[in-house]
C-alpha cells in the first residue's frame, strides 16, 4: 500500500495490483505456479524456467538470501517473479546477498503483495497463460495498452528456446575420481547439479552446444549421451530429436531428464503434449513401476509424452520395445521412459533435485551401470567378433 | 501391498488421562485410529482410562474400557477379547510404556497378541539413548556429544569432560519429564537424582549444551514397502532451550534453504528406516548451529505425538489417520488424500499459508513456581492460528490464547531497552511481547537476537509489525488501504482500536463501512494444485475467497478455545458431540475453534471447518462468510466453556441467534443478586454471605458471616484467587497477596461464602427445555466441600446419599433451570451440611463432568442438549430413542459404579529453588485431567481410579500420618484398619497421641525443621525418611491457618518421591475402601456390556 502500485495482467484480461519487486519495468512470459516451500535461488537459476513467469505459492520468499553455492546455472532465468511476501531481511549462514538486490542486478521484473493463492487458483482452473508484470513507468500504461502486450507476446507452444539457454562452446567437468570415460552432455538448459551427479559417478562430463551435430558427437567419442532438462516445447526440437536418433540408431547408451525424457519421447516415436498447468512442484509422487517404490520428485515440466502406461509397446520410430518406467501418482503422467531393446531411460522429474528430496539420485548410479555394462557388453562382443574373425 | 488379512481385530491404547505432555492431542489421534479400523471392518477394542474423552464414546470402538492403562488390566481385556493385535502408537508415550510392559512381561507372546505401529525394537532402539545415538551416528548424522550416567557420582565424573551448562535427559520419560539445564554442579546433582528417580530403566543422559541453536522437527511416516515421506516441517521461534511444546512453533520451517531442509530430511528418513518404524509415524527433532549450520539429531518419537497433530492440523494431511492405515497392512499409495480425493497419501504435503502455534501456560495456578521454560515441559494447552503470511499468523496465534496483555501492544511507553533486553533474555510465557516492547524501546534486531537466540528473520518481523503499528498510530486518517494494510498483517479490531483511541465497535464500524473484510481460504495439502474438497478454512485480508455456497440450515458451534486448566478436553467432547448430533438431525454445522490438539478442529468432524480465534471479531467474520447464503439457524456457545460463553453478548449484540440458553439468562446464573432472587422464590438456601471491595469491609462482612469463609475474585475462571479463610489475619493476608493481581475493586467485588465445613458437596448435570427437567447425573465428591470440583474425585451414583436428598437436589435444579430460563444444559453444584441442601453455584452451560456422566450411566448429554437447543423437546428425544427412559436421577442397585479421579501436575512446577510446588488440593483447580474407575461396587471403582490416576496404592508398607487437629477424630478408623491390614503406622507428635488412645502401634516422627538447621545426630525427619524412600503413603491435612500452609515440606517430598499422597480425610477412607476392594483380581467390563446389562434391566 501507499507505495507505487505493480500490475500483474493475464491473458484473459484479469489484472492483480501488487507492489514492484526486484527491478522496475515490464516483461512477458507465460506464467506458472511453483508450489516448492524452498529452494528459490535454484529455481530462479534453473533454465527450464527461462521464457516463464513464475509464481511462488509459497508466502515467504527470500528469507535465506542469495548464496554461492547454491545457484543451478549462471543467472537468474526466469522471465519475471510473482511473490506474496518479500523477505525484508536476510537470515543464513551461507547468504552473501539479498534476493530483492539479486533480482535489481539482473534486471528481473517481479511483483509482490498479490493474492498468489487466487492467481494459483485461475491458473489451474484455466491452465497457464501468457501474462505479463508492469512496474515503474510501465505500470502507469492504459490497461488496454498492458493487455495488448502481453496477448501480442510469443506463448510457449511452438517455441524453441534451447539455443538461449545452453553454452556457446563445449565445456568440460572432470570425472570425481577413476574417469569412467566421455560423456556428452547436450545442454538444452542443464543444471549445476546434474552435471555434479554425473561427475561424481565417474563421467567426464563434456558440456555440449544444443546446436552439436552428430559428426561433432562422433568425433568426441562418448561412452553414452545425455540430454539434459531445458526449456521450451519438445516438437519445436526437431533438430535434437533426429540428433538422438542418430546416437540411438548408433546403440550409444543414453539418459534424458525432463526435457531429455520428452525428446527421447519424440525419438522413438510418441508424441508430446501440454499439460494445462504443467507440474512445478518438489512434492510429487512417482512410482517407479520396476521396484514398486514410490519416490518424492522435484518436477518442473510443462509438456509430458503421451504413452501408454501400462504394458510393452513397440517404438513407432522402430527402436523395439519400450516401456513406460515410471508414472506420475497424482495424474498418472507419463515420469519415465525405458527402451528395452536398446540401452536407452529417461525420466520426466529431475533425479539431480535442487530444489527438492533426493529420493532419485539412484537414477544417476542406474545411467553409470547402464554405461558400465554396455561398455563391457561391447568390449565383450568386441572380443567375440575378434574371435570370430580370427 | 493391500490390507493385512490376518488383523481382524486390534486392540489400540489409549493414553489415559490429560496431564501436561500429553494432552488432548491423543484423544484426536486415537478417535481417527478408532474410525479408521472400523471402516475397514476391523473390530476395534479400546482401553483408556480417560472418560472425558471422544474416543472413549462407545460409538467408537466395539468394546471399549475405560480400564487402568496397567499391564494386568491390559491382560485381562486380551484375554476377554482375544484380539489379533496391539496398536499402541496413538496413545502417547503411555501406550507405548504399556506396550514395552506387554511384551517385557510375556503378555503379548503369552496370548499370541502381535504388536503393529511400531515393533518392540523400534521402540527401544529410538527410546534407549545409547542405541539411539549409535544409530545416528550410523545414518551418517552427528549427535551432541554425550554420556549415560546410572549414578549421581558417574554423572559429576562426565560434567567434567563436557563443562557447564550440560542437559540432563531420563530415559523413557514424557514431555521432557524431568529434563533441563544443569549450569553448576550444585544443580547437576540435584537433577541426576530426581531424572533417576523418573527413568524406568534408572539412567540418564548428559549432553553437551547446545543452547540457543535454532530447533527444528520432522514428521515422517514410513509404509512396510519403505516409501517414506515427510509430512511437515516445524520450526521453533524459541532456539533449544525452551521444550517444544513450550515454543513458539512455526510451519512450515522459514529459514532454512533448499540445501540444509533436504540434509534434514535426508536425516530424517535414514533414522525412521534404521530405527525401524515401517507402518507409522515418527517424529525427529533437530538442533542447527545458526553460526555453522552444524546438525544435531536431538530425538525421535517412533509414534504419533503432539507435533504430528499439529502438523496434521497444519498441513491437512490427517498423520494418526494414516498411521493406523499403514499398521493395518496398507501403502502410501493405496491410501487416497482425502482433501483432494484424487491423489495420493504417497506425497509431502506444501503449504501457501503460515502456521504459528503458541503455548498456553497456568504459572498463576501454581504460586511460587518458577516460570522459566526448560526442557520440561509446562504448558497446559495451545492454540494454532493459519494466515497467508506469519506477522498474520502469529497475531492471530497470539490472541487465540485469550490472555490478558498476550497480544502484542502499543500503550503508554514500552519501558526501558536494556532492561526488556534483560527480562526477554529468560525463555518465559509471554516473552515474545516483552521482545516486541524491546524492538519498540528501540532494541535493534542484533540486540534482540543477542538477547534471546531468536532468529533475526522473526524478530524482523515483530519490527515490521511495530512499524506498521506505527504508520497507523500516526496516520491523519484511519483509511481503508491502510487499515487493510494494517489486517494483512494480522493487526485485530481491538490493537488498531487501541491506536486509534477508539473503541473496537467503531473499528468494526468503519472497517465494514468501506467494504473491508477478511475472504476465506482453504487448507488443501497442496498449495492449490489440485481442487480440495474439504471445506477447512481459515481468514486471510486477501482477493478471493473459496467458501462455497451451501442452501442448508446452518449451526455454528463455538469451541473452547486453547486447554487451561478448568477448561480442557472435556468440552471439545461436548462440541464434536452437538456437531455428530446436529449433522445427524440434518443440519450442517460449522465449528470455529483454534486448538489443534482437539477432534472438533479435525476437518472430519464438522461440515465445515474454520480455523480461527475464538475473539468476537474473527467469529462475527466468519457467520458473515457464512450467512451469505442458506440458513444460519443459530450460533451454539454453551459446549465450548467460559470461552464461547464469553461471546454471546457480542453475538446477540450483532443480531446473531444464539440457540438455548440466551445470554440474558446466562447472566442471572452469573450476577449473584439476580441469582439469590431466583433461589428465594424457588425457596432454596445459599450459604451465607457478603461482598466487599476492600480488606476493611472483607474483614467486617467474615465476621458478621462466621468463619470460615470462601473468598473468590468475581469475573475469574477455574476458581482463580479462591480460596478458604480461618480467621480474620488470614483475609488480610490474603489481600496482601493478591494485591498485584488487581482482581478485587470497585465494580470487582470479592465474593465472601460462609465455607461450609465438613459438608458433602453434590454435582448434578441435567438438561431443560422448558418445561421438562432430565437429569444426566448426581455425583457425590468424595472430598469435602472446600476443594475445587475439578479436582475433587468423584461418584456416580452417590454412595452416601438417600433418596430424599436425591429428590431435594432433584426439585432445586428444576427450579434453577426454570428461574433462569435454561434451554440445554445446566450443571447445579450443592453442599450437605447437617442435613441443609445449600445451593453453591449454578452454571447454564456444559459442564466438566458431561463426559463422565455420559460414559458412567450411558446418557448422551450433549448430543441431547444440541437437539434441545436447536428446538427439540426432551420427550420426543426420549421417543426416539436418544435419551433413556430412566434419567440419571435414579440409578439402579445392580448397576455399577463409576469413580473420576483427578490428575494432578504438581511435580511439573518446581521454585526458584528447584523445590516441587505445594501440592495441597483446595477452592482453586489444578488438575490437569481425570480418569474414571468403574466397577460393580464403591471400592472396585475407587481402586480402579487410583491405580489409573498413579498406579494405585502398596498393599503394604509404611504409612504416615498428620493431621490438623479437626481431623484427628476422623482419622482414627481408617488408620486402625491400615494397622490392621499390616502397615506400619508412623505419625507426628500430636497425631501418634490420638492414635495411642486407640492401641495403634505408632512410631513418632520428628517433623521438618523448616529454615532450621537440624541438631548434629538427631534422628532423621519425616522428609528426610520421604526422601529416602522410606514412607509409602502419605496422609497430611493442612491447617491452613496460614498463607504458607503446614506440612508444605512433608507435601512437596512426597510428590517427588512419587509416593501416594493424601490431603483431605474423605479420601484416606475411600483408599481404605480401595484396599479391600482389590483382593481380588481385576475384572474388566466394556461401555457395552454395561450398556446391554442397562437394557436388560430396563
Amino acid at each position: 500500500m501507499i507505495d507505487a502500485p505493480a500490475f500483474l495482467v493475464l491473458e484473459d484480461g484479469t489484472r492483480y495490483r501488487g507492489r514492484p519487486y526486484g527491478a522496475l519495468g515490464r516483461t512477458l512470459g507465460e506464467a506458472v505456479f511453483a508450489t516448492g516451500m524452498s529452494g528459490y535461488q535454484e529455481t530462479l537459476t534453473d533454465p527450464s524456467y527461462a521464457g516463464q513467469i513464475v509464481v511462488q505459492t509459497a508466502p515467504h520468499i527470500g528469507n535465506t538470501g542469495m548464496n554461492d553455492d547454491d545457484p543451478e546455472s549462471r543467472r537468474i532465468w526466469v522471465e519475471g517473479y510473482v511473490v506474496r511476501d518479500p523477505s525484508r531481511v536476510v537470515s543464513n549462514h551461507r547468504a552473501l546477498r539479498s534476493l530483492d538486490d539479486e533480482l535489481e542486478a539482473q534486471g528481473v521484473v517481479g511483483i509482490s503483495g498479490i493474492d498468489t493463492r487466487a492467481l494459483t487458483r485461475r491458473l489451474r482452473d484455466a491452465g497457464v497463460m501468457r501474462a505479463g508484470i508492469f512496474s515503474g513507468t510501465d505500470a502507469a500504461l492504459a490497461p488496454a495498452e498492458q493487455l495488448e502486450l502481453v496477448r501480442s507476446s510469443a506463448g510457449m507452444s511452438g517455441r524453441s528456446l534451447s539455443a538461449e539457454v545452453s553454452v556457446d562452446a563445449p565445456e568440460v567437468v572432470p570425472a570425481v575420481g577413476e574417469s569412467i570415460g566421455r560423456l556428452a552432455v547436450l545442454d538444452l538448459g542443464v543444471k549445476a547439479s546434474t552435471l555434479r551427479h554425473l561427475a561424481e559417478r565417474g563421467f567426464e562430463v563434456h558440456v555440449l552446444p544444443q546446436s552439436t551435430t552428430i559428426e561433432q558427437l562422433r568425433e568426441l567419442d562418448p561412452v553414452a549421451v545425455f540430454y539434459s532438462n531445458g526449456p521450451g516445447d519438445p516438437a519445436a526440437s526437431d533438430t535434437h530429436v533426429e540428433l538422438l536418433q542418430s546416437v540411438l540408431r548408433e546403440g550409444l547408451p543414453f539418459f534424458g531428464i525432463c526435457f531429455g525424457n520428452q525428446l527421447l519421447g519424440r525419438a522413438l516415436g510418441f508424441g508430446t503434449y501440454k499439460l494445462p498447468f504443467g507440474h512445478r512442484g518438489i512434492n510429487q509422487p512417482v512410482l517407479d513401476k520396476a521396484t514398486g517404490r514410490i519416490e518424492i520428485t522435484a518436477h518442473n515440466h510443462g509438456f509430458a509424452v503421451d504413452a501408454p502406461v501400462e504394458g510393452e509397446v513397440e517404438s513407432p520410430a522402430g527402436f523395439g520395445r519400450v516401456e513406460v518406467s515410471h508414472v506420475g501418482l497424482n495424474d498418472q503422467v507419463v515420469e519415465g521412459l525405458r527402451a528395452l531393446d536398446i540401452p536407452a531411460f529417461s525420466v520426466q522429474y529431475h533425479p539431480e533435485a535442487a530444489a527438492g528430496p533426493h529420493d532419485s539420485t539412484y537414477l544417476f548410479d542406474r545411467f553409470r551401470d547402464v554405461v558400465l555394462e554396455h561398455r563391457a557388453g561391447t568390449t565383450d562382443s568386441a572380443a567375440t567378433d575378434q574371435k570370430d574373425a580370427q | 501391498m493391500p490390507k493385512r488379512d490376518d488383523i481382524r481385530s486390534v486392540l489400540v491404547i489409549g493414553s489415559g488421562p490429560i496431564v501436561i505432555g500429553q494432552a488432548a492431542e491423543f484423544d484426536y489421534s486415537g478417535t481417527q485410529a478408532c474410525r479408521v479400523l472400523r471402516a475397514e471392518g476391523i473390530r476395534v477394542i479400546l482401553v483408556n482410562s480417560n472418560p472425558a474423552t471422544i474416543m472413549t464414546d462407545p460409538d467408537f470402538a466395539d468394546a471399549t474400557y475405560i480400564e487402568p492403562i496397567s499391564p494386568e488390566v491390559i491382560e485381562a481385556i486380551i484375554v476377554k477379547e482375544r484380539p489379533d493385535a496391539v496398536l499402541p502408537t496413538l496413545g502417547g508415550q503411555t501406550a507405548l510404556n504399556a506396550a514395552i510392559q506387554l511384551h517385557e512381561q510375556g503378555i503379548l507372546e503369552r496370548h499370541g497378541v502381535e504388536l503393529i505401529g511400531a515393533s518392540f525394537e523400534a521402540i527401544h532402539k529410538a527410546e534407549d539413548r545409547q542405541l539411539f545415538k549409535q544409530l545416528v551416528l550410523d545414518a551418517g548424522a552427528d549427535v551432541a556429544r554425550s554420556h549415560i550416567a546410572h549414578t549421581v557420582d558417574e554423572a559429576v565424573g562426565f560434567a567434567d569432560d563436557l563443562g557447564y551448562p550440560l542437559v540432563i535427559r531420563p530415559s523413557f520419560t514424557m514431555g521432557g519429564l524431568g529434563s533441563g539445564f544443569a549450569h553448576d554442579r550444585e544443580q547437576l546433582v540435584r537433577m541426576v537424582a530426581d531424572g533417576l528417580h523418573q527413568s524406568p530403566t534408572t539412567e540418564v543422559l548428559l549432553e553437551e549444551s547446545i543452547l540457543g541453536w535454532k530447533e527444528y522437527e520432522l514428521e515422517l511416516m514410513r509404509d512396510r514397502a519403505d516409501n517414506t515421506v515427510v509430512v511437515c516441517s516445524i520450526e521453533n521461534v524459541d532456539p533449544v532451550g525452551v521444550h517444544t511444546g513450550d515454543s513458539i512453533t512455526v510451519a512450515p520451517a522459514l529459514t532454512l534453504t533448499d540445501r540444509e531442509y533436504q540434509n534434514l530430511r535426508d536425516i530424517g528418513i535414514r533414522i525412521i528406516r534404521d530405527v525401524g518404524v515401517d507402518t507409522g509415524g515418527c517424529n525427529v527433532q533437530f538442533a542447527v548451529d545458526p553460526a555453522t549450520g552444524r546438525v544435531i539429531v536431538i530425538e525421535m518419537n517412533p509414534r504419533v505425538s503432539r507435533s504430528s497433530a499439529l502438523a496434521s492440523k497444519a498441513t491437512g494431511f490427517p498423520i494418526a489417520k494414516i498411521a493406523a492405515k499403514l499398521a493395518i497392512g496398507y501403502r502410501l499409495d493405496e491410501i487416497p488424500n482425502d482433501i483432494t480425493r484424487v491423489t495420493p497419501a504417497s506425497f509431502e504435503p506444501t503449504l501457501d499459508y503460515i502456521v504459528v502455534k503458541v503455548p498456553r501456560f497456568a504459572f498463576e495456578k501454581f504460586p511460587g513456581a518458577d516460570a522459566t521454560l526448560t526442557t520440561t515441559m509446562k504448558s497446559v494447552g495451545e492454540a494454532m492460528a493459519i494466515g497467508r503470511n506469519y506477522s498474520t499468523a502469529l497475531q492471530k496465534a497470539l490472541r487465540s490464547l485469550e490472555k490478558r496483555g498476550s497480544s502484542f501492544h502499543w500503550a503508554g511507553k514500552p519501558g526501558e531497552k536494556d532492561a526488556l533486553l534483560a527480562i526477554a533474555a529468560t525463555p518465559t510465557d509471554g516473552r515474545i511481547v516483552t521482545v516486541q516492547q524491546a524492538l519498540r524501546a528501540g532494541a535493534s534486531v542484533e540486540e534482540a537476537f543477542e538477547a534471546t537466540g531468536i532468529d533475526p528473520w522473526f524478530l524482523d518481523q515483530i519490527v515490521l509489525i511495530n512499524e506498521v503499528a506505527d504508520r497507523v498510530r500516526l496516520a491523519d486518517a484511519l483509511d481503508p488501504e491502510l487499515m487493510r494494510f494494517a489486517k494483512e498483517h494480522g493487526f485485530s479490531d481491538a490493537q488498531l482500536a487501541e491506536l486509534r483511541g477508539l473503541t473496537e465497535r467503531d473499528i468494526r464500524a468503519i472497517r465494514h463501512a468501506s467494504g473491508l473484510r477478511p475472504v476465506f481460504k482453504t487448507v488443501d495439502t497442496c498449495a492449490g494444485e489440485f481442487p480440495a474438497l474439504t471445506p477447512y478454512h481459515y481468514s486471510s485480508y486477501d482477493d478471493e475467497t473459496e467458501v462455497a455456497p451451501s442452501e442448508a440450515r446452518k449451526v455454528v458451534i463455538l469451541g473452547s478455545g486453547p486447554n487451561r486448566i478448568g477448561q480442557g478436553i472435556e468440552f471439545d467432547y461436548s462440541c464434536v458431540h452437538a456437531s455428530f448430533a446436529l449433522r445427524d438431525a440434518g443440519f450442517e454445522t460449522i465449528m470455529i475453534n483454534c486448538n489443534p490438539e482437539t477432534v472438533s478442529t479435525d476437518y472430519d468432524t464438522s461440515d465445515r471447518l474454520y480455523f480461527e480465534p475464538l475473539a468476537l471479531e474473527d467469529v462475527l467474520e466468519v457467520i458473515h462468510a457464512e450467512a451469505q447464503s442458506g440458513e444460519l439457524v443459530g450460533v451454539i456457545v454453551q459446549l465450548g466453556g467460559q470461552t464461547a460463553l464469553g461471546l454471546a453478548h457480542g453475538l446477540a449484540e450483532a443480531g446473531i441467534p444464539i440457540l438455548g440458553t440466551s445470554p440474558d439468562a446466562i447472566d442471572l446464573a452469573e450476577e449473584r443478586g439476580a441469582f439469590s432472587r431466583i433461589l428465594d422464590e424457588a425457596g432454596l438456601t445459599a450459604p451465607r454471605n457478603g461482598t466487599a471491595t476492600d480488606v476493611d469491609s472483607a474483614v467486617a462482612v467474615a465476621e458478621q458471616i462466621g468463619y470460615p469463609v470462601l473468598v473468590r475474585p468475581s469475573f475469574v475462571l477455574g476458581g482463580r484467587g479462591m480460596e478458604i479463610v480461618y480467621d480474620s489475619p488470614s483475609l488480610v493476608d490474603y489481600f496482601e497477596r493478591v494485591r498485584d493481581q488487581a482482581i478485587i475493586g470497585p465494580g470487582m467485588p470479592l465474593l465472601v461464602d460462609r465455607f461450609l465445613d465438613d459438608a458433602v458437596e453434590i454435582d448434578i448435570d441435567a438438561l431443560y427445555d422448558g418445561t421438562e427437567l432430565y437429569v444426566g447425573g448426581i455425583m457425590e465428591h468424595i472430598e469435602e466441600a472446600g476443594v475445587h470440583s475439578g479436582d475433587s474425585a468423584c461418584t456416580l451414583p452417590p454412595v452416601t446419599l438417600g433418596r430424599d436428598i436425591i429428590d431435594r437436589v432433584r426439585s432445586a435444579t428444576r427450579a434453577i433451570a426454570e428461574g433462569i430460563g435454561v434451554r440445554g444444559l445446566l450443571n447445579v453444584q450443592f453442599a450437605i451440611g447437617a442435613g441443609v441442601l445449600y445451593v453453591l453455584e449454578a452454571n447454564p452451560r456444559a459442564s466438566r463432568t458431561v463426559p463422565f456422566v455420559s460414559k458412567a450411566l450411558g446418557i448422551p448429554l450433549a448430543k441431547a442438549a444440541s437437539l434441545v437447543m436447536a428446538g427439540s423437546s426432551i420427550r420426543s428425544l426420549v421417543d426416539d430413542g436418544l435419551l433413556p427412559v430412566q434419567d440419571g436421577s435414579i440409578v439402579p442397585m445392580d448397576a455399577p459404579v463409576a469413580v473420576k479421579e483427578a490428575v494432578l501436575p504438581f511435580k511439573r512446577f518446581r521454585t526458584a529453588e528447584g523445590r516441587i510446588v505445594d501440592s495441597v488440593l483446595g477452592p482453586e483447580m489444578r488438575s490437569t485431567g481425570e480418569v474414571m474407575g468403574i466397577d460393580r461396587d464403591f471400592p472396585r471403582a475407587f481402586a480402579k481410579s487410583q491405580i489409573a490416576a498413579y498406579g494405585g496404592l502398596p498393599d503394604a508398607g509404611v504409612v504416615f500420618v498428620s493431621v490438623a487437629d479437626r481431623d484427628k477424630r476422623s482419622i482414627v478408623l481408617p488408620v486402625l484398619r491400615l494397622a490392621q491390614r499390616g502397615f506400619s503406622i508412623w505419625a507426628t507428635e500430636g497425631t501418634a497421641e490420638v492414635l495411642a488412645r486407640y492401641s495403634i502401634p505408632t512410631r513418632i516422627v520428628r517433623k521438618h525443621f523448616e529454615g532450621q538447621q537440624a541438631p548434629e545426630g538427631a534422628e532423621p525427619s519425616i522428609v528426610d525418611l520421604i526422601n529416602a524412600g522410606e514412607v509409602d503413603i502419605v496422609i497430611n491435612t493442612p491447617s491452613g491457618r496460614s498463607a504458607r500452609a503446614d506440612g508444605f515440606e512433608i507435601r512437596t517430598a512426597t510428590v517427588a518421591a512419587d509416593k501416594p499422597l493424601f490431603t483431605t480425610i474423605a479420601q484416606v477412607g475411600a483408599a481404605v475402601a480401595s484396599l479391600e476392594g482389590g483382593d481380588e483380581p481385576v475384572t474388566v467390563t466394556s461401555l457395552q456390556d454395561y450398556a446391554t446389562a442397562r437394557a436388560a434391566r430396563a
